[in-house]
């Protein structure tokens, strides 16, 4: 941070970008403590900024600013177990930190060498210490190429990036290799887009290269919509110069001179560190004219989306940036030949953007050797849901669901059993367990109807009624399809009614059928590929878990207990001691207390089932059918 | 030129048109509801998708904006194309159920009634109108509003349109007779924007023709003589001949 604020001079050759590292480099001395804090929006939300003011605080009471590092990085991943708190340089690993520990944790760990017991990860399945971050089985699992950084870097300062190598692709990218050379490397590397589509991100780059045109755009898709999924933005929050580098190489090979970062307004952290990391590379002359004194000239802006789902697909996004109604076009023609302002235009995700300087620093070949043979490299995926670790994981392509959920989440939370997952998204499928051995990547997770999409991991337990979740997501979808296109703008809301119905008990034969039936039209005919997904959830729930389907329709019966309208909750009187916790927990009143020793009445008129009494009993009195 | 298949005839076409240009000009029907000659495609209604073949994998495109390509090979007519449109008619139907054009084009393909929840909606959205008064008159007064189900077309923060011009093109490109123009006396009132207009009486015939406004704001694009404007298009045709 001190030699960033002296105002660093700009960077004029490779050469001077080498001196600089070194200097950097050589100005830390890598024995010093640093205690790193995730600053990311999970661990922000569990309080991670007042913990950081208590140890800047302390730090300072102390004095001992000046010979211990503080700092404030991006997300690690870990977010179930946040606030995370990074000893270096041992990487000892503590979370859950709260502000009270703060006092402890400097003068046991960093002034006495210390490790606090009660701060470390256990395992819960092996009841194993994990005093070290790299020790810690959520992340020995993973392969970190892209989020392994995160935790080392202060987003706001140029120099912890360019420490770690940053910048060392561009200038390879700008003095070894020309665009044509630059364009096959990535073609030989076989990455394919992390957007969701998964086309071949080599290829795209040469059909924009080759389009006719003197002006040509790229474009950074921040525009991550779906529930549950925030890998881009843990890489704008954590590691914006690493996204922004790998555009600047795209923007050489492609040919272009402007760039934008398309982000969600809604990411408000992602948005700030952005703009501070264009800022700082600019003032380096990592962006704007004469790059690293190479003759290329590129900059790039950022622009803000409103919140619109759609705005994701290119074609949207594009029309948003025009400052039009965002809403898709029909493809041919594409982006890469006519594009932003009828430019050719080469639109990529954070996640692709952010894999580029990997490839050229390590090579294709590297890059090519992780993976299976459609799909190379690795993924991040948010894992959520009904699993003891959610957050971000990066691993390779090709591994087994069962290693992510098990493995690396630690299996379903509560010991319940495992349902489903689904994956890519709100127009992902869900994946039933007798699949869990599937290896994950692009054609597999097609074949069994799902998708890869962005990233998205939701696992379902036993208690999950799969009609409710194909519901859930159709709502989702509904409103969100910009409705422009009647495939997707009608036939998801009647879908959705469909869907509905039978889980209100009104489902009759043949829903199963129509909504197939809709489900092809929809998927066939819809303009982009909102709409030609949005049958997925569907789909899928029907092909693994039709017999679901049918005892809602037939039996007027939701086995996992889920709709409310077709269960019912009643008091088991040989159980029920009369403790009363469930009267009190009761919101309408429809429990009554008798006394002690004698079973509690529950009124069904008044019910209104919402399980309060299921959850708070202790001696399993309430059932429920 | 290039030269593509269509329903198993070998057709040449000019590069740069669409399937359904092609198809048209060599009298070939496929149903549209979103199409005008005079307007930028727009590919929403997807009545005019059609199968075409690339390599081996058959696909749907909308061919109201697909160009017709060298050695394409096009069904219009394939079981897939019609199972696929009768879908698409069914959920217009379950939209506009009163609706004649809908009406006879579900008749057409054998609907007699959609098999879910019906709604009472005249207009389908698929933006003709407001690509006339874009494209065409050039005034913008109406766009779509809204997304998914609330989407609707609608004057700017749903207040009377002032750059409305009462010319009706909207009207008369509506498939539907969503938009009422209603002629009465010396006025004319098109409801669905909240607007009204003085209309301008012929100096010879004496029949009230279009609005000034509308006259107004050809003048001025035009530069024709004002006097130009105030015949109705029946008198200026006979005082012609």
């Amino acid at each position: 941070m001190t030699n960033y604020l002296k105002k660093m001079k700009r960077i004029n050759s490779p050469q001077e970008l080498e001196q600089s590292r070194k200097a950097i480099i050589d100005g830390r001395d890598p024995s010093r403590p640093c205690i790193s804090i995730c600053g990311g929006t999970g661990c922000l939300a569990l309080g991670a900024e007042k913990i950081s003011d208590n140890f800047k605080e302390e730090l300072r009471l102390q004095y001992l600013s000046t010979k211990i590092d503080f700092k404030i990085t991006g997300c690690p991943g870990f977010c179930e177990r946040g606030p995370l708190v990074i000893i270096y340089p041992k990487k000892i690993f503590y979370q859950r930190v709260k502000i009270e520990d703060v006092p402890e944790i400097i003068s046991e760990t960093i002034l006495n060498g210390k490790i606090i017991d009660r701060l470390l990860y256990i395992d819960p399945q092996t009841g194993e210490k994990s005093p070290y971050e790299d020790e810690v089985p959520f992340y020995r699992k993973q392969r970190r190429h892209l989020l392994s950084n995160n935790s080392r870097i202060d987003p706001g300062n140029i120099e912890d990036y360019l420490a770690l190598g940053g910048y060392a692709a561009l200038s390879k990218a700008l003095f070894e290799l020309s665009p044509e050379q630059l364009i096959e490397e990535i073609k030989e590397s076989k990455i394919r887009g992390r957007g969701g589509g998964g086309f071949p991100t080599g290829r795209k780059w040469e059909f924009c290269r080759q389009a006719e045109g003197n002006i040509k755009y790229v474009i950074c898709n921040c525009d991550e919509g779906d529930p549950g999924a925030f890998m881009d933005r843990s890489l704008m929050e954590g590691n914006p110069h690493n996204v922004l580098e790998g555009m600047i190489i795209g923007a050489y090979a492609i040919g272009a001179h402007e760039g934008c970062v398309y982000i969600r307004n809604e990411y408000p952290l992602a948005v700030k560190n952005v703009n501070i990391a264009i800022a700082q590379a600019e003032e380096y002359g990592f962006l704007g004219k004469n790059i690293l004194g190479s003759g290329f000239d590129f900059t790039i802006k950022v622009n803000r989306g409103g919140g619109a789902f759609v705005c994701g697909e290119e074609t949207a996004l594009i029309a948003s940036l025009e400052g039009k109604v965002g809403e898709p076009r029909q493809r041919p023609p594409y982006p890469a030949v006519s594009g932003l302002w009828g430019k050719p235009t080469n639109i990529n995700n954070v996640e692709t953007w952010a894999n580029i300087p990997l490839i050229i620093n390590n090579g294709a070949n590297w890059f090519a050797s992780i993976g299976t043979e459609g799909s190379k490299g690795t993924k991040i995926f948010s894992l959520v849901g009904k699993v003891n670790n959610t957050g971000l994981v990066e691993v390779p392509m090709g591994i087994s669901l069962r290693d992510i959920i098990y493995k690396i989440g630690g299996g379903i939370a509560n010991g319940k059993k495992f349902k489903a997952v689904q994956t890519g998204g709100p127009s992902g499928g869900c994946i039933p367990a007798e699949y869990l051995d599937t290896s994950v990547d692009y054609d597999e997770l097609t074949k069994l109807g799902s998708i890869m999409g962005s990233g998205g991991m939701v696992v379902m337990d036993e208690d999950t009624c799969m009609v409710d979740v194909a519901r859930y997501f159709l709502t989702f979808l509904k409103s969100e399809s910009c409705g422009k296109c009647v495939p997707c703008r009608e036939g998801i809301e009647k879908m959705q009614e469909i869907l509905i119905n039978i889980c209100e008990g009104r489902g009759e034969e043949g829903d199963i059928d129509l909504l197939e039936e809709l489900s092809a039209v929809v998927r066939e005919g819809s303009l982009c590929a909102l709409g030609a997904t949005a049958p997925n959830p569907v789909l899928s729930t029907i092909r693994y878990f039709r017999q679901e389907y049918e005892a809602h329709i037939r039996e007027k019966r939701c086995p996992a207990h889920v709709c409310k309208a077709l269960i019912s909750y009643s008091i088991i009187d040989e159980k029920c001691l009369g403790c009363g916790l469930c009267e009190k927990a009761c919101p309408q009143g429809a429990i009554t207390f008798v006394a002690k020793k004698k079973p509690v009445i529950l009124e069904q008129s008044k019910c209104i089932k919402c399980g309060a009494c299921y959850d708070v009993c202790k001696l399993d009195a309430v059932a429920v059918e | 030129m290039i030269s593509l298949s269509i329903d198993g005839h070998e057709i040449q076409a000019e590069e740069g048109a669409t399937i359904l240009e092609v198809a048209r000009d060599n009298g070939i029907e496929i149903p549209t509801l979103c199409y005008h000659e005079a307007l930028e495609s727009y590919g929403a209604c997807r009545l005019c998708m059609v199968e075409i073949v690339i390599g081996s994998r058959p696909r749907l495109v909308a061919s109201c904006c697909y160009p017709a390509e060298e050695g394409l090979e096009v069904r219009t007519n394939s079981e897939r194309v019609i199972k696929f449109r009768k879908g698409v008619v069914e959920l217009l139907l379950a939209r506009c159920p009163s609706v004649k054009a809908i009406q006879d084009l579900a008749q057409g393909m054998g609907i007699e009634s959609p098999r879910f929840g019906l709604k009472e909606e005249d207009c389908i959205l698929c933006g003709l109108c407001v690509r006339a008064c874009t494209e065409v008159v050039g005034v913008s007064a109406i766009s779509l509003v809204g997304r998914g189900m609330d989407r609707e077309v609608a004057t700017p923060f749903y207040e009377p349109s002032k750059t409305c011009i009462g010319c009706a093109s909207c009207a008369a490109v509506c498939p539907t007779k969503a938009i009422k123009v209603e002629d009465v006396g010396n006025t004319r009132r098109i409801r669905n924007w909240k607007v009204e207009f003085e209309l301008q009486q012929c100096k010879t015939c004496g029949k009230y023709f279009a609005p000034k406004a509308q006259l107004e704001y050809l003048w001025q694009k035009s530069g024709l003589p004002q006097e130009f404007f105030e015949i109705c298009p029946d008198c200026m045709r006979g005082n012609r001949q």
